[in-house]
C-alpha cells in the first residue's frame, strides 16, 4: 500500500528519511526502521508517551504533537521527548484538606507562574493550562480538576514553562482532592456496599452458581431490561 | 476530511435518520445469535486456529499467533543462564503496571508485604489507560449483584466460571468505593448520584464512567497512590521467564532492562502477573486497539512453568474500530457512542443490528453486512466500514452531549478534520481484548503454587466474551484479590533454591516433538519496522 502512496522528506533528529505521506509520525518512524522503547505507549492518544516537538520548513516556530496522533508533513524536523524531569510531591491524600494551602504547600513554585501562557499553547490536548493553574492558585480545586480532566500527563507543559512548574502535577493533586473532599460521595454506593457486606446477596448468588447452563439461559432471556 | 464518495452515503444516512430516530431495531433471538456468530465471527473462521502441541493444553485450539509463541523456546539459556546473584529479594513481584498491576502493588504493600513492580514500559502503559467506556458495578436502587451476575453469565454465554462471576459482582461496589475514596473523578450528578449508563448486554445502568477518560483516570489515580506510597517500581524492565525452586513452587523471575539490555534475577516469595493482553499479536490479521506492549508475555511465561490456559480460542473484536481515517485505523470507538443512543447504519442509510447486543454479535453482524450483503461503505485504501451514526447523541440529549460526555473521541476525529458532532464516523471490528488467559480461581491463584494472575491475563470470568465495562472491574476486584492473597501468602512461604528446571523440561517437551527451534518468546514489543502498522 505505501508503494502506491506519495513519498515524503522527514529529518528525525536530524537525519533524513523518505517515508508515505499522510501517515502518523509514530508510523513513520517505524516505516523508517525505529523500533520504539520509549517514546511509545498507547497509540491512541491516552497515554502521552509519545510528546514530539517538530518544526515545518521557512517556520521558526516550534510546534509539538502526540507522534500517535500528528500526520507527517514534508521537510518536518523533529524529535520526541520521551521523558521530562519533573517535580513530584508526595502526599497522604486522606490527610489533606481541599484548600490553596495544600497545593502551595506541595507545589510552592506555582506562585512563580509569568502568566506567558507557554503551557496552554505548547498542550497537544489543547487544554487551558495557564487558566487551569489560574484556578489553582485562587484555589478553585473545583474549577482546576474540571479544566484539566483531559490531560494525558504528557509533560509538555512543563518542559516550556520558564517558571519551572510542573502543570499536570499540579492538576493530578487538585483532581485527586477534589475526587476525594470536595465531590459529595455516592449515597446509594455506599448502602450497597454495606448490605454486600451484611451478606445480603449472598442467598441470590449462590442460588443463581448452583443453576445450569439451560435454567440460567431461561432466566436470562427472561430478565426485564431498564429502558 | 471525508472523500466525496463517502460524504454522498453520509447524504444517505442523514435522509433515513428522521424516521431512525423513532425506530428500534428488534433484538436478536438466541437462535439468530448463535447462528450469526457461527457464520461470521472470526473466531469461527475456518483455519484461524490449530491445537498447540506441548504444555498443560496440549491438544487444545487456539489462534495461530498464541500457538507461536506457546509453542517458542525461551529467551533464556535454562543450562547457562546464572542464577547465582539475585538483584532483588522481595515478598511480592508484580509483573506488569497497568491497573491490575498497580491495585495489586497497592493492597500487598498495604497488608505488609514488601513488594517490587516490574513493567515493560512506563508505569501506567497498559490497556487499563486506554479504556474509555467505563466501569460496571451494581450499585443503584434497581440493581443488584445478582443481575450483574446474570448479564456477565449471559454475555459470556454461559461458560464463565461462576466463583470467578460471584466474586466479580460482589467486589465491583466496594471497588468503585474504593476508587472514590481514592479521588477518582467519577461522572456525578450534583448529589453525589453515580451518572450510569447502559453497556452492550446489559439490563441494568451500571456503567459508571469519568466522561470517556474512565480508565485513564482510574490508572492516573492508582499510579499517582504508589508513588505516593513509595511502591519501587522498575520500569521498561519486563519479565522475560519466571524462576521455580526444586519444588516446583514459582519463586521470582528473571526480568530484562530494555535499554540496558541486561538481565535482573528477582527472588520473590510469591509473584502476580498482571501482564494484560495480546492484541499486538494481531490475531487474524486484525488492526488492534491495543496498547504497544500488549503481547501476551505473561501466558507464554506462566504455560511454561506449568499453568493451565482457558478461553484462549475467544478474541473478543470490537465492533467499532476506527475504519477511517487511515491514520488511527483500528482505534477504538468506545461502546459508550452506542450506550448513548448512535445506531449503526449501512450504506443505505438503514440498521442492520440492535447497536447494544453483546460485542461478539454487533462485531458479526458488521462483518456481515459488508463481507455477505455488500452494503458496506468502501475507504480510499479498500477497506470496508460502516456508519455509527453519532450526530444522533446531540439530537436525543440536547446539544453539547457529545462534547460533554465524549471529549477525546472528538478530539480524536477533529484531529483529522471530522466532525463527530456534525457528521457520521465509519468504523469496522477490531482486535480489542483477549476474553480467556491464565486459570484462576477466586483467590487469583493459579495451579502453579505461590502464582498469581489479575486481569486481562487471566482467564475464566468473562467466559467466551467479556461485557463492556467489565474489564475496568475485572482489573480492580482481581488486582486487589491478588494483592492481598499474594501478601498473605508469602508470609509462610518457604523458597528453596531458585531454578529454570520448568524451561528446561519444557525445551525439552519442544524437542520432542521436533518444535525447538530458533523462535523465542515472549516477544516482549511488536516489530513495525519498515512497514506501516
Amino acid at each position: 500500500m505505501a508503494e502506491e502512496k506519495e513519498m515524503v522528506s522527514i529529518y528525525i533528529m536530524g537525519k533524513q528519511y523518505r517515508v508515505p505521506y499522510g501517515v502518523t509520525i509514530m508510523k513513520a518512524m517505524e516505516y523508517a526502521g525505529y523500533r520504539f522503547i520509549r517514546g511509545c505507549g498507547c497509540r491512541g492518544g491516552f497515554c502521552g508517551a509519545c510528546g514530539t516537538v517538530y518544526r515545518k520548513p521557512g517556520d521558526f516556530r516550534l510546534k509539538v504533537g502526540l507522534a500517535c496522533q500528528t500526520v507527517v508533513e514534508d521537510g518536518m524536523h523533529l524529535t520526541q521527548i520521551p521523558f521530562y524531569p519533573a517535580n513530584k510531591a508526595t502526599y497522604n491524600l486522606e490527610e489533606l484538606t481541599p484548600t490553596l494551602a495544600t497545593l502551595l504547600r506541595h507545589y510552592p513554585e506555582m506562585t512563580r507562574c509569568l502568566g506567558c501562557n507557554s503551557c496552554t499553547r505548547i498542550c497537544p490536548q489543547e487544554l487551558q493550562v495557564m487558566d487551569y493553574m489560574a484556578a489553582a492558585q485562587r484555589g478553585d480545586i473545583a474549577k482546576a480538576a474540571h479544566m484539566s480532566f483531559d490531560c494525558l500527563m504528557c509533560g509538555l507543559c512543563a518542559s516550556r514553562c520558564p517558571a519551572e512548574i510542573v502543570q499536570y502535577n499540579v492538576a493530578l493533586l487538585a483532581r485527586r482532592l477534589y475526587g476525594r473532599h470536595v465531590a459529595p460521595r455516592a449515597e446509594h454506593l455506599a448502602r450497597r456496599v454495606e448490605e454486600i457486606k451484611a451478606g445480603k446477596f449472598d442467598a441470590e448468588i449462590e442460588r443463581l452458581m448452583k443453576m445450569d447452563r439451560l435454567e440460567l439461559q431461561k432466566l436470562y432471556d427472561a430478565r426485564d431490561i431498564e429502558p | 476530511m471525508y472523500t466525496p464518495e463517502m460524504l454522498e452515503s453520509i447524504k444517505i444516512v442523514e435522509q433515513t435518520r428522521p424516521r431512525r430516530l423513532k425506530e428500534t431495531f428488534p433484538r436478536l433471538t438466541p437462535e439468530e445469535k448463535d447462528r450469526l456468530l457461527r457464520s461470521f465471527h472470526p473466531d469461527h473462521m475456518p483455519d484461524a486456529q490449530r491445537p498447540v502441541r506441548v504444555g498443560p493444553n496440549k491438544g487444545d485450539k487456539m489462534p495461530h499467533e498464541h500457538v507461536g509463541l506457546l509453542e517458542s523456546r525461551s529467551m533464556l539459556d535454562p543450562d547457562a543462564f546464572s542464577l547465582d546473584r539475585v538483584d532483588y529479594d522481595v515478598d511480592v513481584l508484580v509483573i506488569g503496571g497497568g491497573g491490575a498491576g498497580t491495585s495489586a502493588a497497592l493492597m500487598a504493600q498495604e497488608a505488609g508485604a514488601s513488594v517490587l513492580l516490574a513493567t515493560k514500559l512506563r508505569h501506567g502503559d497498559a490497556n487499563t489507560m486506554m479504556a474509555q467506556g467505563g466501569i460496571q458495578a451494581a450499585d443503584k436502587e434497581n440493581d443488584s449483584p445478582a443481575i450483574h451476575y446474570l448479564d456477565v453469565m449471559g454475555g459470556g454465554g454461559f461458560s464463565n466460571i461462576p466463583e470467578l462471576v460471584a466474586a466479580l459482582v460482589l467486589d465491583a461496589p466496594l471497588c468503585i468505593q474504593w476508587l472514590e475514596s481514592l479521588g477518582c473523578m467519577f461522572s456525578k450528578f450534583p448529589d453525589g448520584t453515580m451518572n450510569t449508563i447502559h453497556g452492550g448486554g446489559t439490563s441494568r445502568k451500571r456503567m459508571h464512567f469519568a466522561h470517556d477518560y474512565t480508565g485513564a483516570e482510574i490508572m492516573r489515580t492508582l499510579r499517582d497512590e504508589a508513588r505516593n506510597r513509595g511502591i519501587p517500581v522498575l520500569e521498561f524492565s519486563p519479565a522475560v521467564e519466571l524462576l521455580t525452586d526444586e519444588h516446583g513452587q514459582c519463586a521470582g523471575a528473571v526480568l530484562f532492562n530494555l535499554e540496558t539490555q541486561q538481565y535482573l534475577v528477582v527472588r520473590a516469595r510469591t509473584v502476580i502477573i498482571a501482564t494484560g493482553g495480546c492484541g499486538r499479536l494481531h490475531i487474524g490479521g486484525f488492526p488492534t486497539t491495543n496498547h504497544y506492549g500488549a503481547t501476551a508475555d505473561g501466558l507464554v511465561m506462566a504455560y511454561r512453568a506449568g499453568a493451565k490456559l482457558i478461553f484462549l480460542e475467544a478474541t473478543q473484536f470490537h465492533p467499532t474500530g476506527v475504519a477511517f481515517p487511515e491514520q488511527i485505523l483500528g482505534q477504538l470507538v468506545t461502546e459508550k457512542v452506542r450506550g448513548l443512543g448512535a445506531q449503526l447504519v449501512n450504506a443505505e442509510g438503514e440498521q442492520f443490528v440492535y447497536p447494544l447486543e453483546t460485542r461478539d454479535a454487533v462485531s458479526s453482524a458488521i462483518i456481515r453486512e459488508c463481507r455477505e450483503r455488500g452494503k458496506g461503505i468502501t475507504t480510499p485504501s479498500g477497506r470496508q466500514g460502516v456508519w455509527l451514526d453519532s450526530p444522533m447523541i446531540d439530537i436525543i440529549h440536547g446539544k453539547g452531549t457529545i462534547e460533554r460526555e465524549l471529549p477525546a473521541m472528538v478530539r480524536q476525529y477533529r484531529r483529522f478534520n471530522i466532525d463527530m458532532t456534525q457528521q457520521p464516523i465509519l468504523v469496522y471490528p477490531t482486535l480489542h481484548y483477549q476474553n480467556g488467559g491464565i486459570l484462576i480461581n477466586e483467590r487469583a491463584e493459579t495451579g502453579v503454587p505461590n502464582l498469581y494472575v489479575a486481569g486481562e491475563a487471566s482467564g475464566g470470568v468473562h467466559g467466551r466474551n467479556r461485557l463492556m465495562g467489565n474489564s475496568l472491574l475485572d482489573i480492580i476486584v482481581f488486582g486487589r484479590r491478588a494483592g492481598t492473597n499474594a501478601a498473605a501468602r508469602a508470609k509462610t512461604v518457604q523458597l528453596g533454591r531458585l531454578t529454570l528446571d520448568h524451561v528446561r523440561r519444557f525445551h525439552e517437551e519442544l524437542a520432542r516433538e521436533g518444535l525447538l527451534g530458533q523462535r523465542t518468546a515472549p516477544i516482549l514489543l511488536p516489530d513495525y519496522r519498515g512497514r506501516i502498522v
